[in-house]
């Protein structure tokens, strides 16, 4: 630790003890705070990881008691729910390319000032942003295409959003000045050519960061998932997997609190359902957080 | 590749006197290509859906059709707004939505200006790092693991009973659950909320804080007389966008916290729209809820942007 360095900072009191005691209780306050992240995770992981006779007993707390990976062998071979993740996994990977091409051939033209009728696109957008139709007309509309059922009601509609679009077109807006293409066109190319071979290849970490509320957003839903996939069972993704699983049956699980309840819906194998969805999340949100701040201060300096 | 920048300013110039559009089609047809995706996009799937609302103002029967049904103008609005389950939706929308703001909005302006006085880097990254956390977890995840913590039978309670107490019903009954509903929101997003603000502390002027320190400022009194203040338009414009949001309402978040066991506060108007609607056929009275509530939202939007300027701060539109 440098902290002797830092401590000559001109913002730092030293040695008076009431500024030690308010350093101790910040660090206190923040570190009890993050805790509360990490620990339930910890209790379901430990539970995910117990023999089940353990976790009836209510004995697993943070830690595994009676260590086995049984629960997520008897996961990985559910048909079903291999399926669902095989779902999450296609519709996710469909939906981040379409609504990353969309937002691009959107935002791209709407940040050039010279576009006639930039703003009354833009406004046409924007109104969407701010007014939806809501949830029947969006059902009604799903099941005029006749997508009800069908996995393109949750790769399609959705796929491009005002909101994705506003950030995109702030950041093109900042990063490239229309004389950028006003020069390159003079040697003759043309605006699709500048977009390919200047303004993408620049613009990676917003590419980045678009593409991963895309992607993030999409794994998480399951409310038009939900509206939209009733009858077919082997189209649900994990999240509406997952409610069906556990969040409903958890229901019915406390109507009738009994012994036979908890037997025919294993805890253990709740928690290594929670887990599985969970990991690929837990894997790489550390590496992505950072890209999610800054689509965040663009979308807040306007939007 | 060289870009020649000298010809710019002529160029500029020339698009001052504006071609007929035959030119400029000429000129950005790609631009107009590019842009045909995405307009097809917007008009079908979000335009198409605000052809929908029309069945708000007719006896929608799904077999029928759209146009076979019959136009009943106000009559559906009329009906909803009679019913018992309309005023329970509005209130629990205002009421969760409100406590929401209440409770949520300053956690994560306190957790900021916690973080601001950490100087330990390492300490710092780590304990942002776990706060993002829940912010990337879903709804189901989210609630699926509220119960394995908070059930009857969930760790917290074992904790309690074993160590003598009685077992708290945290989500079986309906106070308890508006409770854990509201502790449930601050904790997702008290970490991630921090983001904005602490980039506004950044952005406050050093030589205010040495000036305080000269005048022998305390800690607490740097935070309240110069950070504060310094953020104030953030504060400002984050608490008017979110006011403009109490009548909206997370369908996804509700869901999947609410049970059976208790329905007094988990009627909200977008549950309720999702009962009529989609579980009992009622569609043109769930359209005309949902249209309520999309017009309410929206004067509300716009009302707060207005208030924004007019106190001063940056609107949003």
């Amino acid at each position: 630790m440098t902290s002797a360095v830092r401590a000559a900072k001109p913002s730092r009191v030293r040695g008076k003890p009431g500024a030690v005691a308010a350093d101790i209780a910040i660090h206190a306050v923040l570190a009890l705070a993050s805790l509360t992240c990490v620990v339930p995770f910890l209790h379901v992981l430990a539970k995910s990881l117990s023999e089940e006779a353990f976790v009836i007993a209510k004995r697993v707390f943070l830690w595994p008691k009676g260590l086995t990976l049984s629960a997520y062998a008897k996961v990985f071979y559910d048909r079903s729910i291999s399926r669902s993740m095989g779902v999450s996994i296609l519709t996710t990977a469909l939906f981040t390319a379409l609504g990353l091409f969309l937002t691009v051939c959107a935002a791209y033209p709407l940040s050039r000032k010279r576009l006639r009728g930039r703003g009354a696109f833009t406004f046409m957008i924007l109104v969407t942003l701010y007014f939806s139709g809501g949830i029947i007309p969006d059902y009604l509309l799903v099941n005029q295409l006749g997508m009800l059922e069908s996995l393109s009601s949750i790769v399609l509609p959705l796929a491009f959003s005002a909101y994705n679009l506003l950030i995109m077109k702030t950041s093109l807006q900042s990063s490239f000045p229309d004389s950028l293409e006003e020069s390159a066109r003079i040697e003759g190319a043309g605006y699709l050519r500048v977009l390919w071979s200047i303004v993408l290849p620049l613009s990676k970490p917003i590419l980045m960061t678009i593409a991963l509320f895309l992607a993030v957003g999409r794994w998480n839903a399951y409310q038009d998932a939900l509206f939209y996939i009733k009858q077919r069972s082997d189209l649900r993704p994990m999240q509406l997997k997952l409610y069906y699983l556990i969040v409903a049956a958890t229901e019915s699980f406390q109507a009738s609190e009994t012994v036979v309840a908890v037997r025919t819906n294993p805890e253990v194998l709740k928690a290594a359902c929670v887990m599985a969805a969970t990991a690929p999340i837990l894997c790489v949100y550390p590496f992505i957080q950072k890209y999610f701040a800054q689509g965040v201060m663009i979308g807040a300096v306007k939007g | 590749m060289t870009l020649r920048t000298d010809t710019n300013g002529g160029l500029a110039r020339r698009d001052l006197r504006r071609p007929g559009w035959g030119k400029t089609l000429r000129n950005d047809w790609e631009l107009y290509l590019l842009l045909l995706p995405p307009m097809l996009f917007a008009l079908l799937f979000k335009y198409g859906s605000y052809a929908g609302l029309v069945v708000a103002f007719k006896d929608y029967k799904i077999l029928k059709g759209f146009f076979a049904s019959k136009w009943v103008g106000f009559a559906q609005f009329e009906k909803v707004f009679a019913t018992r389950d309309f005023a329970r939706a509005v209130r629990n929308t205002l009421l969760l939505n409100g406590l929401d703001l209440i409770l949520g909005f300053p956690a994560p302006i306190m957790l900021a200006l916690l973080l601001n006085e950490v100087r330990g880097r390492a300490f710092k990254r780590v304990t942002q790092t776990l706060l993002y956390l829940p912010h990337f977890l879903s709804w189901v995840i989210i609630g699926a693991i509220a119960y394995q913590l908070f059930s009857l039978s969930g760790i917290v309670n074992t904790v309690i009973t074993n160590a003598g107490g009685a077992a708290v019903p945290f989500l079986q009954e309906n106070n308890h659950w508006l409770a854990s509903y509201l502790m449930i929101g601050v904790w997702q997003n008290m970490g991630w909320g921090t983001i904005v603000y602490l980039a506004a502390i950044t952005g406050v002027n050093p030589e205010l804080y040495e000036a305080a320190l000269t005048d022998g400022a305390t800690r607490l009194r740097r935070m309240w007389h110069v950070t504060l203040p310094g953020i104030r338009p953030t504060i400002v414009t984050l608490l008017i966008m979110n006011l403009g949001r109490v009548m909206g309402g997370s369908f996804e978040r509700v869901y999947a916290l609410m049970n059976v066991a208790t329905t007094e506060y988990t009627y909200t108007i977008p549950v309720l729209v999702y009962r009529w609607g989609l579980e009992s056929g009622r569609y043109s009275q769930a359209t005309a809820l949902g249209l309520f509530q999309s017009v309410i939202g929206l004067l509300l939007v716009l009302g707060s942007d207005f208030a924004a300027k007019r106190f001063g701060e940056e609107g949003l539109l």
